[in-house]
């Protein structure tokens, strides 16, 4: 039987960025009218290929087809050319200029832009595919999950016969994400092709046709959705059996109070109002998780508990010393650990790890008032060994890889033995072994008596880890559960805003 | 003052502010259009004073050839002078990602140590500084009073006012292009992940820019004076580039601020010769301490272009 040339195929791909090899010698073939996931961990090479079929990367090996034809993709312009649309992990928009102004940006016929035909082209555009929006907003007011249509439409309306997504549901809340597949499905029944880029195998399992997985660059296999299951998916993943911590059932020394918040108030850096009365309290020995679709408050919040932004109203204490607005050495000093949510700024790129290790108590390292190099160096010695961090002591921090850069940063706090630890999206980007790591020793500590406050955008690591959950929509927090009464869907209805 | 005397103190004020505002709204029209699109040009100053000379020697060494359109000449020169440097500025900034403001100060010093330099070559050392017949004024209403001399401007001014100031409005806010130019100064990726060539209309963007410039600095040597002197622009592309960040960015509103420096301007002249008991310097101060002041209270909030500074890599 004659088949029908694949909507797009890639053969024998390689990328690499310096030593790194992102991709190598990788194949991968989409049907037409199929959606297909892209599955591997974090790292795994499923961005970098994609960026590759839509022309922001150059491959260094291997070829491109587009509907049987070999294709030259220099760029966007050649993929767009070619029918292919991309809605990459961080939106592609511009945030002040409308709706309109980026669907159409660079897809013009006419130097001279009617405005208002636009706008109709587009909310035609909006009622054909099925997607709502509304052409003359502004971006910089949309929500989440409204750019991410814009995105959608964006695409479309470039007439993409193939759509590419890169992780579409990291930013949405569940019932969203439920929305963004029931479209996809209808995109797909009218004849458009999607690559579905994910690491959540249930995700994969619900709306895929088939999965194509990547693994450390690798191509590990391409198979049937309907012919397999997420174990064998997540071996396929990871290239091993089991994965994932386990939370012992019993607590720590789980008793007192030892951070406070009361009716804390901030404001954002556009100074609206980001927090609205939070009040709870963490107890040592737990770790209370904070759970909530990005952009809710939750940077704002540990900004305020970190001493890096003012709070405008209300207390906060720290093991029954009140904290309220003090600066982060005070903070620290009531023995408080704090892991900040990007980790590029809480370390000194240019500076070595042994200078970033010593650097939040450098009064330590000081002899005969000059700094003790010997000291500096030994300490990092410990921690590296101790944290099993991949780094010797004098290379410049910037040069490592996330985990490891995350590792010096868990060294730095808990090597101090905080009684109290603030902890804000702490394996974003990092890989399944450095994710685990980091999980590993929150519970460690957790076990140990700290009272943990995890802020965290992934679902299923505020699931695995928390004893208690506490959900914020909009500056509020909305409940707080005990993990035993938190499941998907209760918390994905609270991080919408609805009180269940 | 009786009335008489003051109305014509108040023409005489219109008409000059008008004047001395053209040669700042090419300059800060121009800088509009590259910032927008993300490159801060601080080569201004250089480009004006560059656009001054070139426009000068090239009418100058025209008329002498005895070429009747020799102004025409003079300012077609000037602009090849802005879009070269402009170019420059491009191979610094967009293709090789330097430093805008280290690239763009060493345009300047660039631009100006060429300027003299060429003087000398062309016109040696000679005693008597060269001047060309300028550009004549317009007298749209005649020798009518009041609107007569407020009127009675050069056509380069008439441009400025009427045909720039729109046509860039539309430019930016009305055409694919000008969508484009903002997006590439806002969002980079973003623009070049919906097929926008980045690196091209940052180049259209500066060239406009640079063209803008030298023309602003040409309307000194050929419309207004008819010489060239080292003094001739005197730190007005700083003040284009302050006007810049007052506008936030918008070309209406950076020709009101290019007006504002007018009056001024116009006004400390006036001053000077009523004879307060002050040292002129004081006066001659008073339009920079005022763009130092609408500055300090409207450029604190200014929305920056969101990819002001930063040069565009794909990886
Ligand atoms: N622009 C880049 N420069 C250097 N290294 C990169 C770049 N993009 C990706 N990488 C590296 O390539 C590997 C694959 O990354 P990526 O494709 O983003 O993985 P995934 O999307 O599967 O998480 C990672 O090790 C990452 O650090
Ligand atoms: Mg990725």
């Amino acid at each position: 039987m004659p088949h029908e040339p694949y909507a797009v195929e890639m053969r024998g791909i390689t990328k690499r960025f310096g030593t790194i090899t992102a991709n190598r010698a990788v194949d991968f073939a989409l049907r037409k009218g199929e959606v297909q996931a892209l599955l591997g961990e974090n790292g795994a090479g499923k961005t970098t290929l994609m960026r590759i079929l839509y022309g922001l990367y150059h491959a260094d090996e291997g070829d491109i087809f587009v509907d049987g034809q070999m294709a030259d993709i220099r760029s966007p312009r050649h993929a767009i050319a070619h029918g292919v649309g991309m809605v990459t992990q961080h939106f592609a928009l511009v945030p002040p200029i409308t709706v309109t102004e980026n669907i159409i940006l660079g897809y013009t016929d006419r130097f001279n832009i009617d405005l208002d035909a636009a706008h109709n082209k587009v909310a035609e555009a909006s009622r054909r595919f099925g997607i709502a929006i509304e052409p003359r907003a502004l971006v910089k007011n949309l929500s989440v999950g409204e750019r991410q249509r814009v995105e959608i439409i964006k695409a479309l309306y470039r007439d993409a016969k193939v759509l590419i997504l890169d992780e579409p549901t990291a930013v949405l809340a569940p019932q969203e994400a439920d929305e963004l597949f029931e479209s996809l499905k209808r995109l797909r029944d009218s004849g458009l092709s999607v690559i579905f880029i994910s690491h959540k195998l249930h995700e994969v399992m619900a709306i895929t046709d088939r999965v194509t997985v990547l693994r450390s660059g690798e191509l590990a296999g391409t198979v049937n959705t309907a012919e397999t299951n997420q174990a064998d998916l997540a071996k396929m993943m990871v290239g091993r059996e089991t994965f994932g911590v386990t939370k012992s059932d019993v607590n720590g020394r789980q008793g007192d109070i030892a951070l406070r918040l009361e009716k804390i108030s901030a404001l954002d850096s556009k100074e609206l109002v980001a927090l609205k009365e939070i009040s709870f309290e963490v107890r040592t020995g737990e770790i209370l998780g904070l759970a909530g679709v990005s952009g809710n408050g939750q940077s704002e919040l540990a900004q305020v508990l970190e001493g890096t932004r003012p709070s405008t109203g209300g207390r906060v204490s720290a093991n029954g010393r009140e904290i309220t607005n003090a600066g982060p050495e005070q903070i620290m000093a009531t023995g408080v650990g704090r892991i900040p949510e990007d980790r590029h700024e809480s370390v000194v790129a240019e500076m070595t790890v042994a200078q970033n290790m010593a650097l939040e108590h450098l009064h330590e390292f000081v002899r005969r008032g000059m700094l003790d190099k010997k000291r500096i160096r030994a300490h990092a010695e410990t921690l590296i060994e101790a944290y099993q961090i991949k780094a010797r002591p004098n290379d410049r921090i910037r040069t490592l890889s996330g985990g490891n850069m995350q590792k010096v940063i868990l060294a730095r706090v808990l090597e101090r033995n905080p009684s109290v630890i603030i902890v804000a999206q702490p394996t974003r980007g990092l890989d399944v072994g450095a994710t685990e790591y980091v999980r590993q020793k929150l519970l460690e500590q957790r076990q140990r008596g700290a009272a943990i406050l995890l802020i965290s955008e992934d679902l299923d690591e505020i699931l695995e880890l928390s004893d208690r959950i506490a959900v914020i929509y909009e500056g509020e927090i909305m409940n707080v559960l005990p993990a035993a009464e938190a499941d998907i869907e209760r918390l994905g209805l609270l991080m919408c805003g609805v009180s269940v | 003052m009786d009335d008489t005397l003051f109305v014509t103190f108040l023409v005489g004020l219109i008409a000059a502010t008008l004047r001395v505002a053209t040669p700042l709204v090419y300059g800060s029209i121009g800088e509009v259009i590259t910032e927008r699109a993300g490159i801060l040009n601080l080569g201004i100053e250089g480009i004006m004073f560059l656009g001054a000379f070139a426009g000068f020697a090239v009418a100058a060494k025209s008329f002498e050839a005895g070429i009747g359109g020799y102004l025409w000449l003079g300012l077609l020169g000037a602009i090849v002078s802005g879009v070269l440097m402009a170019l420059l500025m491009g191979l610094l900034t967009v293709t090789l990602g330097l430093n805008q403001h280290v690239s763009g100060l060493g345009i300047t010093l660039l631009a100006i140590g060429l300027s003299l330099f060429g003087f000398r070559l062309v016109f040696g050392e000679s005693s008597v500084l060269p001047s060309v017949d300028p550009f004549s004024q317009l007298f749209v209403f005649g020798e009518t009073p009041i609107l007569g001399p407020i009127f009675k401007q050069y056509l380069l001014t008439y441009v400025a006012f009427l045909v720039l100031v729109p046509l860039a409005w539309w430019l930016l806010y009305r055409t694919s292009f000008g969508l484009e130019l903002r997006s590439v100064g806002e969002n980079p990726e973003a623009a070049d992940a919906a097929g926008v060539n980045v690196f091209r209309t940052r180049y259209l963007a500066l060239v406009i820019g640079g063209a803008l410039m030298a023309v602003g600095g040409a309307f000194l040597s050929i419309a207004q004076l008819g010489a060239f002197s080292p003094g001739i622009i005197a730190g007005r592309g700083w003040v284009c580039i302050a006007l810049v960040i007052f506008a936030r960015w918008d070309p209406i509103r950076a020709t009101a601020g290019a007006v504002l420096f007018g009056a001024v301007f116009a006004l400390q002249l006036r001053l000077q010769t009523l004879g307060f008991d002050l040292p002129f310097e004081v006066f001659l101060a008073l339009p920079y301490l005022v763009t130092i002041l609408a500055l300090a209270i409207t450029g604190r909030n200014a929305n920056y272009p969101g990819a002001y500074l930063k040069p565009y890599r794909r990886e």
